[in-house]
């Protein structure tokens, strides 16, 4: 299976209030509000760490989870977030745009 | 309010973060509006670097929610430069600004920006109504054509019209135009007194038999006439009195001025400090202006505690109030509106009836002493 590869979005707002990201996508002024463990997976979206690594590290690392269950959900979360136009997702490193 | 946003700002209060921030960027203005509360000389505005200091320092306090306007914004040189930097700090931005100086370059420039929203100032869809308001000559056509290109580009534009007697006619224009151009449309139906406590602007409000037509217009109230209008459910119990703040000046909201001063509202000018002189969240935080704002609930109000909008239906404005003496006292601006929406008379109302004519008693005003009747009511007017 290929890596997957995450970068956030720039036409975003975003901002962690209390431990938990908030962020609103310009396009539809739509408002998300990420937990602890989704939040870690966003700041670390850089587009060139893989999804697999980021978990490993950022998610297995601090909170106590199974990594199969926290890659599959991590995997859903980035899909539905990639959705709503919030994060790029590539199966290829993702190359900051200026 | 969503229900996320009112989580989100519900948090912000339990953790004292200043969610939302007006920053005028200028008090400097290429139209000259009739009813506008500001001073446009400038008076030592905050440089370039001054104001992406202060950015970065309203970034780290938790600001989410990042209001630019003026003045006229675009009349800095350095605009784009600070919304840049604005954006790449992650604020969700909104500018307000009368869009004259927005051209085919500009238009693009901001919608590169990703915006939440750019709020525009439209007093009537007949030039002649509008530029006469403005006293830009050719300031409505401008501002039309800036609106187009922004919504062809796919930004969010809102209206923002202010009615006055001499455009109230219009509003329905200006609904018609909005829909038109892909505009979202609101309303204004208060003048606010000047910055520096003028109030002679106040005579440009509508009339209360036209605040009455705006408050039974289905097309404006985003709900019913029947539901907007409901009578107050009386005064407030003990507990919910203790727990209800005024509104969210001071609590998760404040106003920086083109000079660095902050206040709990753009519509509060209760100096709490200026951010050339401490940070930003120093004073957010410890400024003894914005402490006294935050310990205030419904119960420290003398008169609004007891008055039967105090319940829940109040739209008190505690600057309106300031403004009128006392941020602990009724507004009567707010207590008219209040009225006029529900039939029903405030306790500010009833109580600036009987101080008036207490006033005539002259006998009785002169040998009041401390903790009279007569002084506790000056107290609370």
């Amino acid at each position: 299976m290929s890596p997957v590869y995450i970068a956030r979005v720039k036409e975003v707002a975003a901002r962690s209030i209390g431990g938990e990201m908030m962020i609103m996508s310009a396009r539809d002024s739509m408002l998300f509000s990420l937990n602890e463990t989704a939040t870690a997976i966003w700041q670390a979206a850089d587009g060139v760490t893989p999804l697999a690594e980021i978990v490993r590290r950022r998610v297995c690392a601090q909170f106590e989870v199974d990594p199969a269950t926290a890659l599959r959900d991590a995997e859903e979360l980035v899909e539905g977030l990639a959705k709503h136009g919030v994060l790029k997702l590539s199966n290829l490193p993702i190359e900051e745009t200026p | 309010m969503s229900g996320l946003i009112q989580e989100m700002s519900d948090k912000a209060q339990r953790l004292g973060i200043p969610l939302a921030v007006q920053l005028d960027l200028t008090y400097r203005c290429n139209e000259r509006c009739v009813h506008c509360y500001l001073d446009h000389d400038d008076r030592g505005e905050m440089t370039t670097a001054e104001i992406k200091e202060l950015l970065e320092q309203m970034a780290e306090a938790g600001v989410f929610f990042l209001t630019l306007s003026g003045g006229e914004i675009m009349m800095r040189r350095d605009f784009f430069e600070i919304v840049e930097h604005a954006r790449r700090l992650s604020f969700c931005v909104k500018l307000k600004t009368n869009a004259v100086m927005i051209h085919r370059s500009e238009a693009d420039r901001l919608q590169a920006l990703a915006l939440d929203a750019v709020q525009i100032s439209v007093y009537s869809h007949r030039a002649e109504v509008h530029d006469a308001i403005t006293k830009l000559p050719g300031s409505l056509k401008r501002t039309i054509a800036a609106v187009r290109l922004l919504v062809e580009r796919g930004v969010k534009v809102i209206f923002a019209n202010v009615l006055m007697r001499e455009n109230f006619a219009d509003y329905p224009g200006v609904q018609a135009l909005a829909a038109e151009v892909g505009a979202e449309y609101t309303i204004d139906p208060t003048i606010t007194p000047m910055m520096d406590g003028d109030r002679s602007i106040l005579n440009l409000n509508i009339e209360r038999a036209q605040l009455q037509q705006v408050f039974r217009d289905a097309s404006i109230l985003g709900t019913s006439p029947e539901e907007f209008c409901v009578p107050p459910g009386g005064p407030p119990t003990a507990d919910d009195a203790q727990n209800m703040l005024p509104c969210s000046a001071g609590h998760t909201f404040c106003y920086v001025s083109p000079y660095g001063d902050v206040y709990p509202c753009v519509q509060f000018p209760l100096p709490t400090g200026n951010v050339r002189a401490s940070r930003f969240l120093d004073i957010w935080k410890h400024s003894p202006q914005m402490t006294e704002v935050r310990s205030i609930t419904l119960s420290d109000l003398p008169v609004c505690s007891t008055c039967s909008h105090g319940g829940g239906s109040c739209t008190r404005c505690p600057g309106l109030a300031y403004m009128e003496g006392n941020m602990r006292g009724p507004s009567s601006q707010d207590c008219e509106k209040s009225f006029i929406r529900t039939g029903v008379e405030t306790a500010g109302m009833l109580i600036r009836r009987e101080a008036r004519s207490i006033d005539g008693l002259v006998q009785i005003r002169s040998a009041a002493g401390p903790g009279s009747r007569a002084e506790s009511l000056q107290n609370c007017l």
